[in-house]
């Protein structure tokens, strides 16, 4: 992991510092809260419905034993003794008290942490693959880049004030589990004929109001020139994006606008001025980042630990549990966990200090002290041995971690909604709470295979919907919450945007909707279709039939 | 409004509030008799040659969607560039300001006008502005606060703060 050094501590602090005083401006009625906004937006801290919400960077979604222990201490300590992980890798706090923020920030700096560019019209906090730096299909560890990227958008002085919010997501695997085509900037780590590692560039892709799958603008850039070329990309898009409707000002519009080639064009143009310029990291700077990120040191071991097979025989739930929750890693003998945030009935993405600290106190004795956040709102034990395996199943069971739903139907992302949102329309929660207790049964899960279902309460997409298998929207009908069902949505490799079934339909009704869905794919499935699978096969008009013949 | 005017550079720069010799104009208004003139970009495109005919000094302003390379072509001519922030939200004079700096080597004044205020300030100084129309009590005070409130900088932009990566490097390099 990457480790601050004197100049990154000083930077925190400084921050720190500058946001105290506004605080205290903010408190002494010097600074009201129009001006405050802006200072306090750039620190992470929204107005919700009912408090202050402060929402923390996790960089590429990698932490620390000791970061977590530091969040679970805020949740205790200056919150309501939990935390909300985030689809964008953050964590978000709900009830935190203004005076108490800036003490909660330093708490953070101690640990290497901050709420930088977690909110406002500037480069967002990265995001990364979850798996990355464990995965077996990865061609190199993302977080490198990220860790670069980090740095070098943090106060960027020119990049501080764009048309609006900027999203930049990085895999390292050809399997794309950081939905980069559904960013501003998406970015691909791939190898070219010679065999050289580069990043496929892809731009103004995006959900919210206007979904976009993104255009890649440049199928090979070296290494090398990454800081140059996003320089590039986003000077462009400072320079000419909409600023006159908030709803037309991300970059996918001026992208669309003025045509992928166009815009590929223009930045190549501004390129020229920026490459091999100052911009470029310093010789040493990348190799020094890069050793942060060197793979720990795994004990070698056998490809199949004898103990875990005789154990999934033994233990039919824990091998439903390897089933669903782990995931293939490079070292033999190992095996990437994953915790599901997601119990059946319970708020997707909330975790206690208690579990926190559990989850800790796991990854130090199990996973070389490492924990991944996920996009889909689930925490990951990223290098776990798999001799340890079935021990740490049991203790995951015993905290309520255990559930064998990721990747499944009930392993479901929503949005904090109308409980929480200012923004929201209609609520996220129940609804997931509702479809994961009508799917509990493991067995039935199993069969119906991987099903992402996202729920959004508004149109700004926050849960993701458009890129759900199953997508679910919450709208508002003259005061009364209605909701959309999406189909075929997928934020993978082979990204596109789910289709619109047909009207919507009233609170009570959809779970009873996504029942009838799920018949309709068991019916036409064949041989290991996944829901996905079948509806690109027989299209939406089935489904449809179905749907608004039953409801 | 009071104007603050910066020397030196990197983290040594100091801010001073100085008188402003810069006469403003509108695109119909008589000039001044001999005083430094700031016009519009339209008012430069249609009177170029007899402002430059008058020997002072002459500026041009540019609304925040009017390109570096709307002027490119005359800096040689220009001694002021004055660039305008409409809100404090409108980013775009960040990018205009280091095109002007850094691409096509605009070595006069660049000013920054509008809503100028200080929680901007040191983003406006790194992009190459040296000059700033700022409605601040206490400007100069206000600017001295703004520019130490950070020692380390991440990127490189147009002044002459070392960025970490290259700080890291030389110290490195010197061990």
């Amino acid at each position: 992991m990457y480790r601050y050094d004197e100049f990154d501590h000083a930077f925190v602090r400084q921050r720190v510092d500058q946001f105290r005083d506004q605080v205290s401006r903010r408190l002494s009625g010097e600074l009201s809260e129009d001006e405050f906004k802006p200072l306090r937006l750039m620190n992470g801290l929204y107005l919700q419905l009912h408090a202050y919400m402060l929402r923390v960077a996790i960089p590429y979604g990698t932490l620390s034993s000791r970061q977590m222990r530091c969040l679970a201490h805020i949740a205790r300590t200056y919150d309501k003794d939990y935390g909300h992980f985030t689809t964008r890798q953050n964590i978000q706090y709900n009830w935190p008290a203004l005076k108490d923020v800036p003490d909660i920030l330093m708490d953070l700096a101690a640990v290497e942490m901050h709420a930088l560019q977690t909110s406002g019209n500037c480069i967002r906090n990265v995001t990364a693959d979850q798996y990355a730096g464990a995965a077996a299909d990865e061609i190199e560890d993302p977080r490198v880049w990220c860790e670069i990227i980090r740095q070098w958008s943090s106060l960027h002085p020119e990049f501080s004030f764009l048309p609006r919010k900027f999203k930049i997501a990085v895999t390292g695997a050809p399997n794309d589990r950081a939905a980069v085509a559904v960013h501003d900037i998406g970015l691909r780590m791939v190898r070219n004929e010679a065999g050289e590692v580069g990043f496929q560039v892809l731009v103004g892709g995006g959900q919210g109001r206007t979904p976009v799958i993104g255009s890649m603008i440049r199928a090979f850039l070296p290494k090398r020139y990454l800081l140059s070329y996003l320089e590039a990309i986003l000077r462009v898009y400072n320079l000419l994006g909409r600023r006159d409707n908030i709803f037309k000002a991300r970059i996918k519009i001026l992208v669309q606008q003025v045509g992928a080639q166009v815009f590929a064009d223009m930045v190549e143009d501004e390129w020229q001025h920026l490459k091999d310029g100052p911009v470029e990291l310093p010789d040493g700077e990348l190799e020094r980042i890069q050793a942060y990120f060197a793979p720990p040191s795994f004990e070698p071991l056998p490809t199949l630990h004898a103990g875990f097979v005789e154990a999934k025989d033994r233990d039919p739930a824990f091998a439903a549990w390897a089933r669903s929750n782990l995931a293939d890693h490079r070292e033999p003998g190992y095996a990437i966990v994953n915790l599901s945030l997601k119990p059946v009935g319970g708020v997707p993405g909330d975790a206690t200090s208690a579990q926190m600290d559990t989850v800790a106190d796991l990854a130090d004795r199990f996973s070389l002290g490492e924990i991944r956040v996920s996009h889909e709102q689930n925490l990951i034990l990223p290098h776990v041995r798999q001799k340890d395996l079935h021990s740490l199943w049991q203790e995951l069971t015993a905290v309520g971690f255990a559930t064998a739903n990721i990747g499944l139907i009930s392993d479901i992302i929503a949005c904090p909604g109308l409980d929480y949102c200012s923004l929201a329309n209609a609520r996220s929660i129940p609804i997931a709470q509702q479809i994961s207790t009508r799917f509990a049964e493991l067995d039935r899960m199993h069969d119906i295979g991987e099903l992402k279902v996202k729920i959004s309460g508004c149109i700004n997409a926050c849960g993701h919907h458009h890129v759900g298998h199953i997508g679910i929207l919450g709208v508002d009908k003259k005061g009364e919450e209605f909701y959309q069902i999406t189909l075929g949505g997928d934020a993978t490799e082979t990204a596109e945007l789910g289709r619109l079934v047909g009207p919507a339909l009233p609170y009570d009704k959809v779970a009873d909707a996504v029942e009838t869905l799920v018949d309709t794919y068991l019916e036409h499935r064949q041989g290991g279709e996944r829901f996905l699978d079948t509806y690109r096969r027989v299209g939406l008009q089935p489904f449809k039939e179905k749907l608004y013949a039953t409801h | 409004m009071p104007l603050i005017k910066t020397s030196g550079a990197g983290t040594t720069a100091s801010a001073d509030v100085v008188a402003d010799p810069w006469v403003s104009v509108g695109d119909d208004d008589p000039l001044p008799a001999a005083a430094p003139v700031i016009v519009s970009l339209t008012r430069w495109e249609r009177d170029r040659d007899a402002l430059l005919a008058t020997g002072r000094p002459v500026g041009v302003r540019l609304a925040s969607h009017q390109l570096a390379t709307s002027i490119a072509g005359d800096l040689d001519h220009l001694a002021l560039v004055a660039l305008e922030f409409p809100t404090f939200r409108d980013g775009r004079a960040y990018s205009t300001a280091r095109q002007l700096r850094e691409r096509f080597g605009f070595k006069g004044e660049l000013r920054a006008v509008g809503n100028v205020l200080r929680d901007q300030l040191l983003f406006m100084h790194r992009c190459g502005f040296d000059t700033f129309e700022i409605a601040h009590p206490d400007a100069a005070a206000a600017f001295a606060k703004a520019l130490a409130e950070f020692t380390v900088f991440y990127q490189p932009a147009t002044d002459q703060r070392t960025p970490a990566p290259r700080l890291r490097h030389l110290r490195s390099a010197a061990e």
